[in-house]
């Protein structure tokens, strides 16, 4: 099951010739962040880049003063500030006429709680920045606690039980501030990712990527299946693939084949969800329920799921 | 050159407009505003402002006000925002950063309580709560002092020995909203007063990275040239003084203003408009013929101790007159001028007036 994130595609002449993220980095070993680095490097290509990491594993990565592992200007933030300093970043870009892309790059706790007054007042100011959110599900930073971003059943250390509540719908609520852009990504499916993040890149105005990244650490899984679990995540319905385009037009880019098989791996693959007694079957009915919106909203009539 | 007839809040929008439009050959001008009583209308008047190659950035939170400026100035653009209170406390996280990644942003705060219970009149416990920050505070006594502080915060902000945050403090209401004469420089002075903007190390196209992980020995040598850029403030200030005075032909006050100091017996130190009304209590109680002097601090960080104990000669009694408490301490003030000024003799006493927005007239005084 191990493969590179890339499988596939190679490296071009316009690809970014350095990596975004380089090696000598800190994180963790099968980090899906790393991943993202890799896929976001090739997007980036020849563009002008700076970065705005809040506080998140993606600050640890940068390593220690005055190295940094980031092969481009980098600036780390407090929690809940990284849409803000991007937003005083891209406003000074754009009063120069530089076409300076600002990333921001964002775990889960930073975006869905924290930063959220943040990032909705960046959206619906429709600044130029590209808000990536690498969801781990998790605070992994601090050492694994629960964010608003964990699905139930899955222990953290504040939760040692597992989580009660469901993992909130960031997609609907960025959808919801009419952006030009945003999408969910799967580091398992790379031209669809480049794809994403290309586009992303290449539209003006407030984009957002939302990914699916696997934390070894927090998820308790064998490094070498990160890319596997997303595949199964994305093959069961668990993580749908699509885009919003000003929060009206919504595709749909992989369809799932709803196996039970797929999400049953998807959880035995991960010592997260053994103590909650999560299982296919009762997750089943959530997934169908959401696929079924998210058809209503694309226009497309699918059966939810094959019997 | 003009004169307007307006508050220190308008007087304080202006200057930023007009420092914002001596940067137009540079990085420009970027602020983030976020209101509060009593700085709205600072706000509202650089909201109103059409200034070349700026930005204006209507945010939903003081944190992100001084997160945009963060962006900005790591950018190289002169930056500036405005707060009080709780949106100073709100905006801590972010001055912290502001401060630590040496960005040389002009913050005016206008003084306010700290709530709940809500209180919105003057008090210096705000700006002090942030004292140990690495920010250069400057407490005015009146309108000009208020809009020249501004112009002049940015340059001794950005400058390259410098290189950090400064605040300029108004009482609440007192200054903010009190409209009076300000003489106005026209643009050209300006421009020759303060040259663009520049942030040495401003994220530019070399990647390196703002804000990392430290080690305990870099950590505390940042500290150090931090600590030690604060004590060159002194001696630029004094340089740009005197720029100040060739080009707008007109003073500045000192970091410590002195007032019939010589030969005092009695000393009132204090912070603010009250220095205003002490220096007319202590003509008062000269015709009375007590030995009484003033002192007002204009600056409170980095904090003028040298200047301090010189002026204190010739006391034997020393009044401090502190806008604020430290709870389970005393007067804040009282407690950095006892740190400076204890000799053998010598006896500070602490006086508390115009807390929460208390009284703060020339009558007070005289019940001490
Ligand atoms: S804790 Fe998780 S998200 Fe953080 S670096 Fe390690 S694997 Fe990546």
């Amino acid at each position: 099951m191990r493969e590179p994130s890339l499988g596939g595609i190679v490296q071009t002449e316009q690809d970014r010739k350095r990596p975004l993220l380089r090696a000598g980095n800190m994180n963790c070993g099968g980090c899906g962040m790393s991943n993202i680095f890799q896929l976001l490097s090739h997007a980036v290509a020849g563009r002008d880049v700076k970065l705005v990491i809040p506080a998140c594993c993606g600050a640890i990565t940068a390593h220690t003063y005055p190295q940094s592992a980031f092969d481009v200007p980098t600036i780390l933030t407090t929690f809940a500030s990284a849409a803000s300093v991007a937003t005083g970043i891209a406003a000074v870009a754009g009063l120069n006429n530089e076409e300076t892309r600002v990333i921001c790059m964002a775990g889960d706790g930073g975006t869905y709680d924290i930063g959220m007054a943040t990032l909705s007042a960046a959206a619906e100011r429709n600044e130029n920045i590209l808000y990536i959110c690498y969801d781990n599900e998790i605070y992994g930073n601090t050492g694994g606690q629960r964010s608003s971003s964990t699905p139930a059943g899955a222990v953290t250390t504040s939760t040692p039980l597992g989580k009660r509540e469901n993992k909130k719908d960031i997609m609907a609520i960025m959808a919801a501030h009419r952006i030009p852009y945003a999408a969910t990504v799967s580091i398992a499916h790379a031209e669809d990712a480049l794809n994403k993040m290309r586009t992303a890149l290449d539209t003006n105005g407030f984009r957002f990527l939302h990914i699916l990244s696997p934390c070894p650490t927090g998820w308790k899984s064998e490094p070498a299946m990160g890319i596997e679990l997303v595949r199964l995540a994305v093959r069961s319905g668990l993580f749908p693939v699509y885009e919003v385009f000003h929060g009206d037009r919504y595709v749909i880019n992989i369809e799932p084949d709803f196996s039970d098989e797929a999400l049953s791996m998807y959880l035995s693959l991960q010592r997260r969800f053994r103590k909650s007694g999560v299982t296919e079957t009762s997750l089943r009915p959530g997934i169908d329920k959401y696929w079924h919106g998210l058809r209503m909203l694309s226009g497309r009539i699918v059966p939810a799921r094959r019997h | 050159m003009p004169v307007e007839l307006i508050s220190a809040n308008h007087g304080a929008g202006l200057a930023a407009t007009l420092a914002g439009r001596a940067n137009r050959t540079g990085r420009g001008f970027c602020c983030g505003v976020y209101p509060i009583t009593p700085a709205t209308d600072c706000m509202e008047y650089l909201c109103a402002q059409e200034i070349e190659k700026s930005k204006v950035v209507r945010v939903e939170s003081e944190h992100s006000a001084m997160g945009v400026c963060i962006g900005a100035s790591a950018t190289g653009a002169r930056s500036f925002t405005t707060t009080s209170s709780n949106g100073l406390a709100y905006m801590a996280e972010n001055c912290v950063t502001a401060a630590s990644l040496r960005l040389p942003i002009v913050l005016v705060v206008a003084n306010r309580t700290m709530g709940p219970p809500w209180n919105i009149w003057a008090d210096h416990g705000d700006s002090l709560m942030l004292r140990d920050l690495g920010w250069i505070q400057i407490y005015c006594a009146d309108n000009q002092e208020v809009f020249d502080t501004v112009l002049f915060g940015f340059r001794l902000a950005e400058n390259a020995e410098v290189m950090m945050p400064l605040m300029v403090c108004m009482d609440g209401f007192t200054l903010s909203h009190t409209i009076a004469q300000i003489n106005v420089p026209e643009q050209d002075m300006v421009d020759r007063f303060l040259p663009i903007t520049t942030v040495p190390h401003q994220l530019g196209s070399t990647p390196h990275a703002l804000g990392q992980i430290e080690v305990a020995h870099q950590v505390a040598s940042h500290r150090r040239q931090h600590h030690e850029a604060m004590e060159k403030v002194f001696h630029v200030y004094t340089d740009i003084q005197d720029e100040f005075q060739q080009i707008m032909d007109r003073s500045l006050p000192d970091p410590v203003v002195s007032y019939r100091i010589e030969d005092a017996e009695s000393v009132i130190i204090s912070m603010g408009t009250i220095g205003a009304t002490a220096e007319q209590v202590v003509d008062d109680l000269r015709e009375k013929g007590q030995r009484v002097g003033s002192l007002r601090l204009r600056m409170f960080r980095p904090f003028p101790m040298k200047s301090i104990r010189e002026n204190l000669k010739t006391a034997r009694r020393v009044a401090v007159i502190d806008r604020d408490i430290s709870l389970g301490f005393g007067g804040v003030l009282w407690g950095e001028i006892k740190a400076v000024g204890s000799r053998n003799g010598l006896i500070i006493q602490n006086y508390m007036m115009g807390i929460g927005g208390g009284m703060s007239g020339r009558s007070i005084f005289a019940g001490f």
